[in-house]
């Protein structure tokens, strides 16, 4: 393999660590702050995805359809929050993993009884189509740079809205001690409702900004959900700087791994066995590291929680 | 034994308690048919396609096959052979359907096909076509319409073969069927294989694959990338600008999936028995009505269900509606004697079809619709590598 091709496939594990990050970073907030489980995350990040590609449609524009799609996700988000979730802050993380287990069923086939179950297609804005010649013969889409870009933009954002304001204070103190928050006189309920919001509507937005490269169909959602959990977990549950760190990391091992593995394997077995188990053995390399991480750092790499 | 019988005469009881009411809406002699077809979980898309077209051929022959008054039972198979063992078990006790017809996954194949042939019920595949049923597994009591899969792998082993591609990068996802794609594409493709890829079937991001593809620099890739994984593949392979490299692909591009893809997959290839453009008169009656009734254009999937349907429409109406006598239905069904969307159409030993394959192109519509097009035809009467090996009993 040359370095060329190293560097390219280590700037797809960016690519895919970005698009992860902004999936984990709700998930975390919802799951550090406010200690529940929320396996609906995957669920909400497929409606975005699905509102944004019907708002596209709709409009005839990529932009209208992610603006129009934020709000909503947003509002679905607070919709889930005061009819099912709010129920569930009280309960055991068993209840809580079947109600919101509950709510992925149910969300899976209205989005099928709404749209279909034949997946959608969105278009790639012609502002951002084409792409840069990373390598001959092989073009790096535009569009991922701008995903890129709207990523870590999102990143810092968040970096200065939880370091930096009233509200990010409270959002860090809630995830150290919530009942001591409470007793300070926050209501604690709303900033609950709207951290979920919040990270309803950053998981909406990881799904508009998904659409266009990959394939927005029902149950979508399922398969980011599990990196998610992984990826704050890694970091640390609560902490958004462990979630970046860790998508980031979680990013460059899926596909690194992918690209290496079965090269790897090669020294010791012959080619079409060492293909297979090399793309067995790649597929579990996420969950190996994050298995090391943890036997060295039980509470993650930025742990949040004292005691 | 016991239980079934004491279940038989329940549900002869009921039937007799029930019959005044069904008289009027069902005269004696009526035939039940139990269709099953996934409608859960993400590839419900297939199993609707399969419906529609059974459910479109019913419409042409007005409700009845053969001449009989039709019924047909739905059953969602949802992906898990459980679950369909138990539907299917349900509709032969309880319903007492006459056929069993339709499955889209091999896996719920083998799931229902002991149970229901060894209650002597004819099961009509209109798309599972695995090897296992065609060659010493197979079946007095099961047909299948569509194909046996390795016979379309093999086309585009023999398409890159004829169109003199020395070297070409293979990328399946990493499970049975993709490892049978590979070996299938193999099996006619005389030059060199570049490269080897599995991916996990929960594979979003393709762009490591794409970054070795470019590096390699094969004269074409073939894939087998069924449902939402081709269409990632599709539009991240356009996108990174690799569309100059000839796709081949199997059950990657289709008429279910192309909405999805659209413009990506434009000029991208397959393979398959049947494409909407065939130039017959029964396929394009099926392709125009299917169109207009529900809006969306037919794949294989709905092509070999509504072909099932005049299959048993000719077999029932062969043996005059009596359906006990299954050795003369057996014949009956055997001798396909109705005018496939295919065009030319007939059974082999083993119960599969001989047919011929053809190399299909995206192509985009008048309409701005996407379908697949025949190129050319790659193999003719073409009987799957198992057939020899049965012996029907």
């Amino acid at each position: 393999m040359t370095t060329q091709l190293l560097l390219v496939q280590a700037l797809n594990g960016l690519q895919l660590g970005i698009l992860l990050f902004l999936v984990a970073a709700g998930l975390t907030l919802v799951f550090g702050v406010m200690d529940f489980i929320n396996l609906a995350h995957g669920v909400q990040y497929m409606l975005g995805a699905y509102l944004g590609a019907a708002f596209a449609a709709a409009t005839g524009s990529f932009w209208l359809g992610l603006l129009l799609a934020l709000p909503a996700a947003l509002t679905v988000g607070l919709v889930l929050e005061l009819l099912v979730f709010r129920h569930l802050y009280a309960r055991d993380h068993l209840s809580q993993v079947l109600a919101t287990f509950g709510v992925i069923l149910f969300l899976n086939e209205a989005v099928k009884v709404v749209w279909g179950a034949a997946p959608l297609q969105v278009a790639i804005p012609p502002q951002l189509e084409g792409g840069i010649e990373i390598m001959p013969g092989l073009q790096y889409p535009l569009y991922r740079v701008a995903v890129l870009v709207a990523g870590v933009a999102t990143a810092l954002g968040l970096w200065w809205l939880v370091e930096r304001t009233r509200a990010g204070m409270l959002v860090r103190a809630g995830a150290t001690n919530a009942p001591m928050v409470s007793a300070l006189g926050v209501d604690i309920t709303r900033l609950f409702t709207l951290v979920f919001a919040f990270g309803a509507m950053l998981a909406g937005f990881a799904g508009v900004l998904a659409g266009p490269i990959f394939s927005v169909e029902p149950g979508m959602g399922d398969n980011v959900l599990i990196l998610a959990f992984v990826v704050i977990v890694i970091g640390g549950i609560g902490s958004i700087r462990g979630a970046f760190v860790a998508a980031l990391l979680v990013g460059l091992v899926d596909t690194l791994g992918k690209s290496l593995m079965p090269d790897l394997m090669r020294l010791f077995l012959d080619a079409s066995a060492a293909r297979q188990a090399g793309a067995a053995l790649a597929s579990m390399l996420v969950y190996v590291a994050m298995a090391a991480i943890l036997a060295f750092r039980p509470a993650g790499l930025f742990p949040v929680r004292a005691g | 034994m016991i239980g079934i019988g004491r279940r038989g005469i329940l549900a002869g009881t009921t039937g007799l308690l029930a019959a005044p009411a069904i008289a009027h809406a069902q005269p004696a002699g009526g035939v039940k048919i139990g269709l099953v077809a996934v409608q859960t979980g993400p590839q419900a898309a297939l199993g609707t396609q399969l419906r529609d077209g059974f459910m479109q051929g019913l419409r042409h022959l007005e409700g009845r096959l053969g001449g009989l008054t039709t019924e047909v039972v739905h059953i969602d198979d949802e992906l898990r052979p459980e679950v369909a063992l138990t539907r299917v078990r349900a509709a032969l006790e309880r319903d007492r359907v006459d056929f069993v017809v339709g499955v889209v996954f091999s896996n719920i194949l083998a799931a229902i096909l002991r149970p229901v042939t060894e209650s002597n019920t004819f099961l009509i595949s209109t798309n599972a076509g695995p090897s296992t049923f065609a060659g010493r597994g197979c079946n007095p009591f099961f047909f299948t319409t569509s194909y046996n899969n390795d016979q379309v792998h093999a086309v585009m082993g023999q398409v890159a073969q004829d169109n003199g591609h020395r070297r070409v990068f293979l990328m399946t996802p990493n499970y049975q069927a993709g490892r049978d794609a590979m070996a299938g594409f193999k099996s006619r493709f005389r030059g060199e294989v570049v490269d080897e890829i599995y991916v996990p079937l929960t594979q979003l991001d393709f762009s490591a694959e794409l970054a070795r593809i470019a590096a390699t620099r094969p004269d074409a890739i073939f894939t087998f990338m069924p449902g939402g994984l081709g269409v990632n593949l599709v539009r991240q392979y356009r996108q990174a600008g690799l569309a100059h490299i000839p796709f081949l692909s199997t059950f990657t591009v289709d008429e279910a999936t192309l909405p999805a893809q659209g413009a990506a997959a434009e000029g991208f290839f397959s393979a398959a028995s049947w494409a909407p453009n065939m130039d017959n008169a029964q396929n394009q009656r099926f392709v125009r009505d299917f169109e207009a009734q529900h809006n969306y254009v037919p794949a294989t999937y709905a092509a070999q269900a509504y072909d099932g349907a005049m299959l048993l429409d000719s077999a029932i109406r062969r043996v005059g509606g009596n359906l006990r006598d299954k050795d003369a239905l057996r014949a009956a069904i055997r001798a396909a004697d109705f005018r496939s969307v295919r065009g030319p159409f007939r059974f082999g030993a083993n119960h599969y079809p001989v047919q011929d394959f053809w190399l299909l192109r995206v192509a985009r519509r008048p309409d701005g619709r996407f379908q697949t097009e025949t190129v050319r035809r790659v193999f003719e009467n073409d009987v799957d590598p198992w057939a020899a090996e049965c012996r029907m009993r």
